[in-house]
């Protein structure tokens, strides 16, 4: 690295770094203070909190169907990523691995899909769902999620399956084994990294995505957290709660927050490697 | 020779294989992508409301651009536009099906227009209609709507002042990421937190942030000096659009920061070797050596973080939703077509917007070639 030079540095980087970690934690910072305060409290402001008070993460639970809401998002989240990846992995062996007429074209019109503005298929997406009878069901969520997150899985795992040497393949035909067990047994241990980081990345989208989920569930009951987080309100239409907001914001973002922290060199490279959208 | 039709007899094997495992994922993908794009198409032609989306009917491009009575007019049960010319105080009726326009104000002597080619004419003295058809009729369809050239103007704007203060932003941000110091790795995480925070999650953050009375961003901005009394910024009309750029930015810097940390890894080191033997200024360097080998990585970051702000919605949709000043194309199409419930002019919206943004990519991917030709 000889951008990097000398270890020591000027009191001026120093400003700056801090300058950079202040601007982009602050706001989560804030969250959580605001979080622990009561609602006299947050009045004012006050850059600590005062005393602790749990009070806002307990009341997020009441009145609204939170808990339940956590669940939905999660459960759509995970449905979201297997069936992404399954379909992925085998679409992603045959771009990757065969040469065929038509592969580039294909592998273009994946990537277009991932251009789509999500609105100019909202009306189409609103009429298939209900057709379907799958409208405020967890179900058409997912569904309808295959379109932000299908495009990117496929294309990242088959920029991963092309690097792959041709060797461990030829040797597998050498000993019969069919396309299937190659995939499984041959490529699969081998992609496991890629398929984590793709797998967290199709995770993320499933779990902050709003748009759909606004408009294709009616009830409490079926919200996931983000439209839940937006439709929080208080007693009267001008005082939202928002140290429930807060701790509800929290609340689903540390694990979020901890799952990047854990993997921030897979999610870098995978973000770098196919230039997916963030 | 001999081995050519065993050869291409396996090969035949491998495409079907391909085209067999590529089936289920193409299968989702049409349904999930390409049938709600078409139909999406075909809706806007269409008069279609979210509870008559099966009985919908063809009305051409009229939720495009058409040229006659106002909408809002129209009487399902008639079949008819009821219409007044206000400053004339006449009444009028337009008979859908034959497009014959009565002036009914006076009943015993109805005056009838009959729709011609040229435009409408009197039945009885054949005389052009036209003053009268000019007061009526109006323009309507999403082009003729204010509105909508207001959200293209918000959104490009948008887009613009965002897509370059997270330019020089993340350029910054990825030079810091790139040098060796202590703390490095927790730089890093630092800047991946905004990217890992869900946008409505942001969007509420900051809400609560911007608060006229309780939030932070004045009592910080007062301490400083900066401004005099506390503002109102998302519920100021001239405040909501800098509100909103200053999230997306917080938001999105990370993206660029890390696309451009990657270019940055891979650049040879032999050039700074040599400028710094020449004993060339840093910042001399960062111009002549680094932002030229980095451009290519730059150029793809932009164009997809401008794709991806074009179609902006969560963070207007929560943190401004009731100021025009910041609404988007994903904002009023979504309107027109759930909230007002009107799918056909909501979807020709739509389709306004996937039309602009497919020019916007097939545009800048042709500018890519061109430039990768000519160097």
């Amino acid at each position: 690295m000889a951008a990097s030079g000398t270890p020591h540095r000027g009191l001026a980087f120093y400003l700056l770094i801090a300058g950079i970690v202040l601007y982009t934690v602050f706001p989560f910072y804030w969250a959580i203070n605001s979080s622990l305060q009561t609602s006299q409290e947050l009045f004012s402001v006050t850059w600590f909190p005062p005393s602790f008070h749990f009070e806002n993460y307990a009341g997020v639970f009441q009145g609204q169907p939170f808990g339940r809401n956590i669940f939905n998002s999660l459960i759509v989240a995970v449905a979201t990523v297997g069936v992404s990846l399954l379909l992925a992995l085998t679409a992603s062996f045959a771009l990757g691995r065969i040469r065929f007429r038509g592969r580039t074209v294909l592998l273009l019109a994946v990537l277009s899909v991932s251009m789509f503005p999500q609105v100019a298929v909202l009306g189409g997406m609103f009429e298939l769902i209900r057709a379907l009878g799958v409208y405020n069901s967890l179900f058409g969520l997912m569904l309808s999620y295959m379109i932000l997150t299908l495009p990117f899985t496929v294309w990242v795992l088959t920029t991963f399956m092309r690097e792959l040497p041709k060797e461990l393949e030829e040797a597998a035909i050498m000993d019969g084994a069919s396309p299937w067990v190659m995939i499984t047994q041959v490529f699969m241990p081998l992609l496991w990294p890629a398929l984590v980081t793709t797998g967290l990345l199709a995770f993320i989208v499933a779990w902050n995505e709003f748009l759909f989920a606004l408009t294709f569930t009616l009830s409490d009951t079926q919200r996931t957290v983000p439209v839940a987080i937006a439709g929080f309100s208080g007693a009267s239409q001008f005082e939202l709660p928002w140290g429930n907001i807060m701790a509800a914001s929290v609340i689903v973002t540390v694990p979020l927050i901890g799952l990047v922290l854990i993997f921030q060199r897979r999610i870098v490279s995978g973000l770098t490697a196919g230039a997916v959208k963030g | 020779m001999a081995a050519a039709p065993a050869a291409s007899a396996h090969t035949r094997v491998r495409v079907r294989t391909a085209w067999l495992f590529l089936a289920p994922m193409l299968v989702v993908l049409s349904l999930v992508a390409g049938w709600p794009l078409l139909r999406t198409i075909s809706l806007s032609l269409t008069d279609a409301t979210l509870n008559t989306l099966d009985e919908a009917r063809f009305v051409g491009v009229r939720n495009y651009l058409s040229y006659g009575p106002p909408l809002d007019a129209y009487d399902p049960d008639d079949k008819a536009y009821y219409l007044y010319d206000e400053g004339a105080d006449r009444f009028y009726v337009l008979d859908e099906a034959t497009g014959r326009l009565t002036d009914e104000t006076d009943p015993d002597a109805l005056i009838v227009y009959e729709r011609q080619p040229g435009g409408y004419v009197d039945t009885a003295t054949g005389a052009s209609a036209d003053a009268v058809t000019d007061r009526l009729f109006v323009w309507s369809g999403v082009l003729a709507d204010a509105r909508w050239w207001r959200a293209v103007w918000n959104t490009l704007f948008l887009t613009v002042v965002s897509v370059s203060l997270e330019v020089v932003l993340g350029v910054v941000i990825a030079l810091a990421l790139h040098t060796q110091f202590k703390g490095r790795g927790l730089l890093r995480a630092a800047v991946l937190i905004p990217w890992a925070i869900p946008t409505v999650v942001s969007a509420k953050m900051w809400h609560w942030m911007y608060h006229d009375n309780f939030g932070v961003a004045n009592e910080i901005l007062l301490g400083l000096g900066l401004i005099s009394e506390r503002l109102a910024w998302t519920a100021d009309p001239d405040l909501a659009m800098a509100a909103v750029i200053f999230v997306d930015v917080w938001k999105t810097t990370p993206f660029m920061a890390l696309l451009v940390l990657a270019a940055l890894q891979m650049l040879p080191t032999e050039c700074y070797e040599a400028a710094k033997i020449d004993g060339i200024h840093p910042i001399a360097v960062f111009f002549r050596v680094t932002l030229p080998l980095i451009w290519p990585a730059l150029l793809v970051a932009v164009i997809f973080r401008a794709l991806d702000a074009l179609r902006i919605f969560d963070l207007i949709y929560v943190l401004t939703p009731n100021t025009d000043q910041t609404m988007t194309m994903s904002v009023y199409a979504r309107q027109h077509l759930i909230d007002f419930q009107n799918v056909g002019f909501g979807s020709a919206a739509s389709t306004t917007l996937f039309f602009i943004i497919a020019l916007a990519t097939i545009l800048t991917l042709m500018v890519g070639r061109f430039k990768a030709e000519a160097d």
